[in-house]
Parts: C-alpha cells; sequence; structure tokens
C-alpha cells in the first residue's frame, strides 16, 4: 500500500475540488486531490454549452472552458498533487483510502478533509415508475456523457421526464443530433430548472413544456415503445411514441463516504451541515458544491469552494476557534438554508443560500431573531429553482442567538 | 447439427441449469436452449431469493419431498461453486395471540416434513432478535436453518460448471415446435434451425405448458401469478436480521422484508394472477407491498428505494404442486412444470430427481471419470480485504481501476465477465453488480457500453441491455 502524507486532501476533481484545492495551495497549503475519472473537471466535461463564468469570470465560457481555467491553475502550484482515476474507498478520522491501477491502494493521511463528491441522479427505480424495464432509459447526465463524450446517440424518438437543468439542455441537445423530441413532462405546476434554460432550451426550439405531467407507464419489453403520459390535474392519459426516456427528476448529493466518518447531514439538503467556513459537524472535515447543496450554477460552487478551503487552511493552522454557534433555521415557505449554522465569533455578516418552497411574486425575506425582525432583500420573482444568495444583516447577529429566515409574498 | 444429442434441456433458468449441471456427471451429449441470451433471466432472476426448508408445503406432495431434500443440498452446491448462500433464519410473524395456533401446526406440517430447528418465540424474544419490528406483533415461529442465496449467480455457476463439464448451451434461441411421430419428438424446431436429441426435458417455467402443448400434450397448464417487488439502498440493508413472514394465507407466504446477499433490502412480493408476458410494475401494487412493510416496520425509510421489479410464479393450480413426470402422451418427453415457489429451494434435489426419471426410463447413466465439480467465483473487489485488494491488483492492475462507483466493481471483474460469456450489460450486471447499486447504472452504463463494445468486437450499436432488441444506442452521434 502506497502511504502519503499532506495539510488536506480534497475529494473529488469537479469544480468545487478544483475551487477548493486551488484556493488552499495558493495560501500555501500542501494539497492532494483525488479524482476518480481519468481527467479533472468532472460534470463540466460534458456541458458542452455555454453559461459557465458569466457572474464570476465576467465571460460566458462552456463547461470544460471553465473547468480548464481552474485545472491549469491548479497544476502549476507545486504544492498541489493530483490523483486521477483513484477511486476513495474509504475514509477513517482523517485518513483517506483509495485505489488505482498504477499505485493499487493508496492511504492519504491528512490534517484536514474537503468533501467535494458532487451529486447523482435520482433514478427511475427510485421514483417507481411504474411498467417495463427496458434499455433506453437514461437519466439526463448519462445521456448527456453518452453523446457528449463517448459520442453516442440513445436513440431517435425522445421524452424527457422532468424538467431538472439538465434535462432541458440535453433535450436541446438531442434536437440539434437530429432526434426527435415530444416533449418535458413536469409534475410540478412550475419548471424545476432556471427560466433561462426553459427559455433558451425549450421555447426557442418549440419544445413543448407539459407541467403537471408524468410518466405513469413505461412500455417495452426490450427497448422502450412508448410511455403513457398523465395529466396530473385532468387524470388524462395519453400515448407519446418514444424509444427513449430521458430523467431529469432530481439530484441527491453523494455523502456516502461522509457518513463513514459520522459527518451530519441535513434531510433538506441531503448535504452535511455545515457553519460559514463550509466546516462539517465533524471538525476538520469540510464540504463544498454538489456534495453540500444543489447549485443552479458553477459560479456559486467556485465561491463556496473558496470559503471551504480558507477554512481547512485556518484549520489546520490551528487558528481556527469555535466560541459558540447560533443556527439557521428555515422559516415560512424556505426549503432550507445553507449554512445551516454560524460559528461565533463572526468577523463580517456571511452569505446565506436557499431556496423558496414554492414560485412566489413581490417577495421579502425576512430574518428574525431575539423577537426582533429584519428585512434581508425584497425580490420580484423568487422560484425554487433558482437560488436565492443574500447576506445577513449585522443587527441580526448581534444577540448571538438562533434566526429564522422566512419567505413572504404572493404565490404565483 | 454435429453429433446426435443424447438430452435436449429447454430452459435455462435455475431447474433448467440444475438439471444441466447434474447430468453432466454423465457421459451424455447434452445442450440447454435458453431463448434469452443469458441463463437466469425468466423467474430465477425476480424473486424472493430465499433457501426455505420445506416446513410449509403439504405433507405428501412431490414439493414438500423436493424442498427438504433441496434446501439440505443448498449448503454443500453453493460451497462447490462459489456461491453466496447465508444461513440467517426466518421468522413467521403474528399480530394476534390467535395466531399462535397457525404457528403451531406450521411447526408440525414442518415436523411431518422432517424439519427441525422450529421454536415458537413471544414478544420479548422477537424484539431482541429484530429491533425495529412494530410493537403490535406478539410473537413469531423461528426457523432457524432458512437461508437467503443469489438465484442468478447460482444459475450461472450451474451453467458455467456444466458447460465445463462438456454441456453446450445453445443462448438467444427459442424453441417454436416439435415435429412428433408415434408419439416421440423426432427433432426440435428452434427459430435457429432444427434440433435433434433422444430425451427432451422441458423446464421452460412460466411457458413449460407451452412447450408440452407444441408436442400435443396438454396435461398440466399454468397460472402466471405475478409478484411484485422494492428494493432498498444497502444502507438499511440491516434493516432486518432474519427473513419476515407474514402469517402464510391458502395460496401464499405473503408479503416478505429480508436483507439479500448483497446486503440490500428488499420487500415483496403480492400476488396477481396475470398474463405470461407481463411483468409490469403497477403502482398499485408497489403501494400494496410497501404499505404491507410499513404495517410490520413503521419507520421504514421510503426514500430508500432504488429499484423495483416483478416475476412470475408458475403455479398448476389443479394439483397445486410440481409437475415432474414423464408426459403421459410423448414418449422422450419429460415435464418440469408447475415450478412455482419454493422452486429455488428445490432445483438441486428437482435435477436429481429428473436423473432418476431418466435412469427409470432406461437412460444408460454412466459417470464421467474426469468430471468437475467446482467452479470459482469472479473475485469480487468490494468484498475483498485490503491485503486481498492488493494482491489482486499486484497480478492485474485492472483490478485497480473501478468502473461502477456504487458496487466499487472494477475492469478486471467486467474483463472477467466477459471472458465467461457475458455479452449484455445485464449479462455484466448479473456477473459482477456493475450497475446495480444505489444510482443503477447512471454512472457505469456510458461507460460500460464503449467498454464492452472493445471488449467484444462489436460496434457500440449492436451493445444490448438483455439481448433481443434491447440496443442501448442507435449509433454515433453528428460531429
Ligand atoms: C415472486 C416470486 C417469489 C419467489 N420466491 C421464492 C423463494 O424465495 N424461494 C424459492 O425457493 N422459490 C421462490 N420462487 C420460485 C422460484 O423463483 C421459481 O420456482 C424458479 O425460479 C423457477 O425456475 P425455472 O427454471 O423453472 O423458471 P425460469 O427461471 O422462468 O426459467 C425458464 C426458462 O425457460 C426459458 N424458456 C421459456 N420458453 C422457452 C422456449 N420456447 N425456448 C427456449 N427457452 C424458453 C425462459 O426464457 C426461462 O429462462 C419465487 C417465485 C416468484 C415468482
Amino acid at each position: 500500500m502506497k502511504e502519503v502524507k499532506t495539510d488536506i486532501v480534497v475529494i473529488g476533481g469537479g469544480p468545487a475540488g478544483l475551487a477548493s484545492a486551488l484556493r488552499a495551495g495558493e495560501l500555501g497549503a500542501n494539497v492532494i486531490l483525488v479524482e476518480r475519472d481519468f481527467e479533472l473537471g468532472g460534470i463540466l466535461n460534458q456541458c458542452i454549452h455555454t453559461g459557465f463564468g458569466l457572474s464570476l469570470l465576467g465571460v460566458e465560457l462552456t463547461g470544460p472552458e471553465y473547468a480548464e481555467t481552474f485545472i491549469e491553475k491548479v497544476l502549476s502550484l507545486n504544492n498541489i498533487k493530483v490523483f486521477l482515476s483513484t477511486m476513495v474507498l474509504d475514509i477513517k478520522d482523517k485518513t483517506v483510502y483509495g485505489v488505482n491501477k498504477k499505485d493499487g491502494l493508496v492511504m492519504i493521511r491528512a490534517g484536514a478533509i474537503i468533501l467535494a463528491m458532487g451529486c447523482r441522479e435520482r433514478t427511475r427505480g427510485a421514483l417507481g415508475i411504474p411498467g417495463e424495464r427496458p434499455a433506453g432509459i437514461y437519466t439526463a447526465g448519462s445521456a448527456q456523457r453518452l453523446i457528449n463524450i463517448e459520442g453516442l446517440m440513445p436513440g431517435k424518438r425522445v421524452v424527457v421526464l422532468g424538467s431538472g437543468d439538465i434535462g432541458m439542455i440535453m433535450a436541446r441537445r438531442l434536437l440539434l443530433e437530429g432526434a426527435e423530441v415530444l416533449g418535458v413532462l413536469e409534475k410540478l405546476p412550475y419548471p424545476g430548472g432556471l427560466t433561462r434554460n426553459v427559455v433558451q432550451c425549450l421555447e426557442d426550439f418549440g419544445i413543448p413544456l407539459y407541467l403537471n405531467h408524468t410518466i405513469s407507464e413505461i412500455k417495452g419489453k426490450y427497448r422502450v415503445e412508448g410511455v403513457i403520459a398523465e395529466n396530473l390535474l385532468t387524470r388524462e392519459k395519453f400515448f407519446m411514441d418514444v424509444d427513449t426516456i430521458l430523467l431529469s427528476v432530481g439530484l441527491i448529493p453523494e455523502n456516502e463516504l461522509s457518513k463513514k466518518i459520522g459527518v451530519r447531514l441535513d434531510p433538506r439538503t441531503g448535504g452535511p451541515i455545515v457553519d460559514q467556513n463550509r466546516e462539517t459537524s465533524v471538525e476538520g472535515v469540510f464540504a463544498c458544491g454538489n456534495v453540500l447543496q444543489v447549485h443552479d450554477l458553477v459560479d456559486e460552487v467556485t465561491r463556496e469552494s473558496y470559503i471551504a478551503g480558507e477554512g481547512a487552511v485556518r484549520y489546520i493552522s490551528g487558528k481556527r476557534k469555535i466560541e459558540g454557534v447560533i443556527n439557521l433555521r428555515p422559516g415560512e415557505n424556505v426549503r432550507y438554508i445553507v449554512p445551516q449554522r454560524l460559528s461565533l465569533p463572526i468577523d463580517s455578516p456571511p452569505y446565506i443560500y436557499f431556496r423558496p418552497q414554492e414560485p412566489f411574486t413581490n417577495c421579502q425575506v425576512i430574518g428574525r431573531s431575539n423577537g426582533r425582525e429584519f428585512s434581508l432583500g425584497s425580490y420580484e420573482y423568487a422560484r425554487p429553482g433558482e437560488m436565492i444568495k443574500l447576506r445577513l444583516k449585522r443587527e441580526l447577529l448581534d444577540s448571538n442567538l438562533d434566526i429564522e429566515v422566512s419567505l413572504v409574498g404572493e404565490k404565483g | 447439427m454435429d453429433k446426435e444429442l443424447d438430452i435436449i434441456i429447454i430452459g435455462g433458468g435455475i431447474v433448467g441449469t440444475a438439471i444441466a449441471r447434474e447430468l453432466s456427471r454423465y457421459q451424455l451429449n447434452i445442450a440447454l436452449v435458453e431463448k434469452e441470451a443469458d441463463v437466469g433471466w425468466g423467474t430465477t432472476k425476480a424473486n424472493s431469493a430465499v433457501v426455505h426448508t420445506g416446513y410449509d408445503p403439504k405433507p405428501g406432495t412431490l414439493m414438500s419431498k423436493l424442498n427438504v431434500q433441496g434446501a439440505r443440498l443448498f449448503p454443500s452446491i453453493c460451497g462447490e461453486l462459489d456461491v453466496p448462500y447465508k444461513k440467517i433464519g426466518s421468522l413467521v410473524l403474528t399480530p394476534n395471540e390467535e395466531g399462535f395456533k397457525v404457528l403451531e401446526e406450521l411447526r408440525e406440517r414442518g415436523r411431518l416434513n422432517g424439519v427441525t430447528n422450529l421454536e415458537i418465540i413471544t414478544q420479548e424474544k422477537l424484539f431482541e432478535l429484530e429491533p425495529n419490528i412494530s410493537k403490535d406483533i406478539k410473537g413469531a415461529l423461528w426457523v432457524k436453518d432458512t437461508a437467503i442465496t443469489a438465484p442468478v449467480e447460482l444459475a450461472i455457476a450451474f451453467r458455467e460448471n456444466a458447460e465445463k463439464n462438456g454441456v453446450r448451451f445453445i443462448l438467444d434461441t427459442t424453441v417454436i415446435g416439435f415435429e412428433v411421430e408415434d408419439g416421440r419428438i423426432e427433432s426440435v424446431r428452434t427459430d435457429r434451425g432444427i434440433l435433434r436429441a433422444k430425451w427432451i426435458i422441458n423446464a421452460a417455467g412460466v411457458n413449460s405448458d407451452d412447450i408440452a402443448r407444441l408436442a400435443g400434450d396438454d396435461s398440466f397448464s399454468i397460472t402466471p401469478v405475478k409478484g411484485e417487488y422494492a428494493l432498498f439502498d444497502k444502507e438499511i440493508g440491516n434493516w432486518v436480521n432474519h427473513i419476515i413472514f407474514p402469517l402464510p394465507t391458502e395460496t401464499t407466504k405473503g408479503i416478505l422484508v429480508l436483507p439479500t446477499v448483497d446486503g440490500n433490502l428488499l420487500v415483496g412480493p403480492n400476488e396477481c394472477i396475470t398474463s405470461k408476458e407481463d411483468t409490469n410494475v403497477t403502482e398499485e401494487g408497489l403501494k400494496e407491498v410497501l404499505t404491507f412493510a410499513k404495517r410490520e416496520f413503521p419507520d421504514l425509510p421510503l426514500n430508500m428505494l432504488i429499484t423495483v421489479f416483478a416475476g412470475l410464479r408458475a403455479k398448476e393450480l389443479n394439483r397445486k404442486d410440481f409437475v415432474i413426470e414423464p408426459s403421459p402422451v410423448v414418449e422422450n418427453l419429460i415435464n418440469v412444470g408447475g415450478i412455482q415457489s419454493p422452486g429455488l429451494s428445490s432445483a438441486p434435489a428437482i435435477a436429481v430427481y429428473v436423473t432418476e426419471i431418466l435412469r427409470d426410463r432406461g437412460v444408460k447413466l454412466v459417470k464421467k471419470k474426469d468430471f468437475i465439480s467446482e467452479r470459482k467465483a469472479i473475485p469480487r473487489f468490494a468484498n475483498l480485504s485490503w491485503d486481498e485488494r492488493a494482491r489482486l491488483i499486484a497480478k492485474d492492475p485492472n483490478y485497480g481501476e473501478i468502473i461502477c462507483r456504487c458496487e466499487y466493481v472494477t475492469i478486471g471483474e467486467i474483463i472477467e465477465a466477459v471472458r465467461r460469456g457475458a455479452n449484455t450489460l445485464d449479462g455484466i450486471k448479473f456477473r459482477t453488480r456493475a450497475g446495480s447499486g444505489r444510482c443503477q447504472g447512471g454512472f457505469c452504463g456510458p461507460r460500460l457500453i464503449p467498454l464492452l463494445s472493445q471488449l467484444l468486437e462489436v460496434s457500440p450499436s449492436e451493445i444490448t441491455k438483455k439481448g433481443k432488441e434491447s440496443k442501448l444506442v442507435i449509433g454515433e452521434t453528428k460531429r
């Protein structure tokens, strides 16, 4: 077994892993970045559409281009070592166990761990969609990998179930590749992904979006031979003649490794409970990116990962002290908040991320603590598909008591 | 056809493959014909995987005899063929005091069938054995010798071992008719050509009555009875320690909650008469199964569901027993039909029983001197110790590259599975578990298609999920 020692080990070489490793490396720490794929970049490598980097870098890049800007920087630092094609199998305390073809088993002892494993897609099985179990059912991300990395076409006539971002992006991609896309079915009354994708991927290409619809049965013993679509309001059913089903029905933060070391998870996000430095319930273990919360935009992943990188460096340098905790609680109409707690002392009011339970217009975000109430911002629209980021107010933190964040406004 | 065959076995389920392996001990020229691209894809891939001890079938039936004998053969067969077998015991629950009477009847039935190691336990002991169980349950019959196994792996192991001993497997080939002359099958018609043999063994599962009928024999008839299942994440695989049964009814052992040999949690099956093609999972069916399990285990986390599936019981409703006998109409046809539950548990004994029927009918059974009784499974990286892993990688670095991130399956295992005959995604899945974890092939699927294409030397568009029309991709993208 190959044994190595380092200050910080980062698990996952996608945008979160890259940015957290980079920041930790820039601050002088010795870092090992472990990635299971043969290249860095994670899911960005298969996202060949544009839409990355506008808010952080001021230019609109494709996924691979965005990844490349970070990969170059990471590789230019001598104090960051990269292990590719290396799968982490286990973690015990601060020791990470992995495997690869070249070294066999690898044991990495570190002072701090940054979890950046990303997320996986919810599957057909997890939804228990009735019907047969033929070939031709893909999660949107798997189809994206097939098309954009392997250069293979999954099918000719496609229906997409779920209006997550990758689903809408893949609807457009398949159409451009010559497939017929019969529609995107969404069980909720509003789309799951960004409005920008509804417009640019569906409307601009004439792909129908069926809200309040689902697939009530899959037909075909060997290959998909069609689906029965159902209008959930009228209970009307109709047949869609497709040979391929793409699923974009949610992403699940991949925390199997986190659980092995006892990291506490937030059932609302599926990710670890963290403080403003992205430190989890296990000291010296940090988390960032989609393993923590499913993001809409990579720019925010990068920002969050910088924070985790800084936090990890502060931890190993022994400068981090926790003198108390304030809990952040989702109040009315708020699905979740990240971070879930704040460690005291707080130097400057941190940013929080959250999503509304359902769509709102003309709404206000309200923070409550110690019987006092502050407006934290007002918004023309708030949609579950679009994460809200805002800064807490100093006054809210004054009493060092728990804070509840709510959203009030007109539904719809 | 080169040499004339002595025996053709129709159907490569657990029963057909067990027979093939048993008969491969003798100097016989044997072929097995299976309509799917691999063995074990009929009922054998969709059942509870329980090796019942045999306390349950009606005393005096063929079913009770073969179940008890089969269950006794299981540990040694799984040992020889390197297939998982775990004796974890089962509990038949009673929700009320009256139920204890039923439990006592079951225990008595067990005694008549020759099954020992049965104990009736009260609440206190039960909660000790199963802490997650509903506090409304009053007691249970503890059947200490009940085991779980891996049915498809066993069918694959039977195949590999039978092949090694000379049996030919003709896959992806459907029997579509017979040429019968003077009450004898002269030839077997398949969708790929004609086969001839002295003896035909019909082990075609739910289709066994159709096969018999093709030869003019309508002495039995199969009613397909569907059972639906929900499979849960390994994270809750230890939710139960035993196989949990409700009180049985006249027709079924009821909906079970049990761990699988791979560490998942399985719930099912329900019961519904249907057609022979219908392995659909329905919304109502799934709800029925889950609601039932929730009654016994109120805290069961349903969000841990990873997949659903359904299987067909091949029931002979008139005889309510296995039908294993020479055809009353066709001289050289032996029917092995109506193999409903506990068909898996009975399979090793069914194979021996069929061998005895052949002997009775005058088939000369001469043992091969060079019979090979053992078979090794493909190494499972995930289940090895760190030392064993290191040694394996040192021998073959492909065992250091993981392709299935949920089940930790390595490229080395995939290569070995292909070498042993896997040529579909499901074939890979059943041999290695790649794609059977929580992401259900989302990660490894797109990577396995090009890998299989390379290993099998065919284009990616010829790679299928499970043979026939189950192609995974239609070709290359535009670029
Ligand atoms: C819901 C359920 C739960 C069960 N649970 C248990 C349990 O826990 N324990 C237990 O002991 N038993 C159990 N059983 C029973 C057990 O699964 C079956 O008895 C056993 O799998 C039957 O095996 P088989 O080989 O007869 O059938 P199959 O596995 O169906 O094999 C028949 C094969 O014949 C092939 N075939 C059909 N027609 C043709 C043709 N024309 N040409 C060529 N090939 C053909 C099919 O493709 C198939 O592969 C259960 C069954 C069900 C349905």
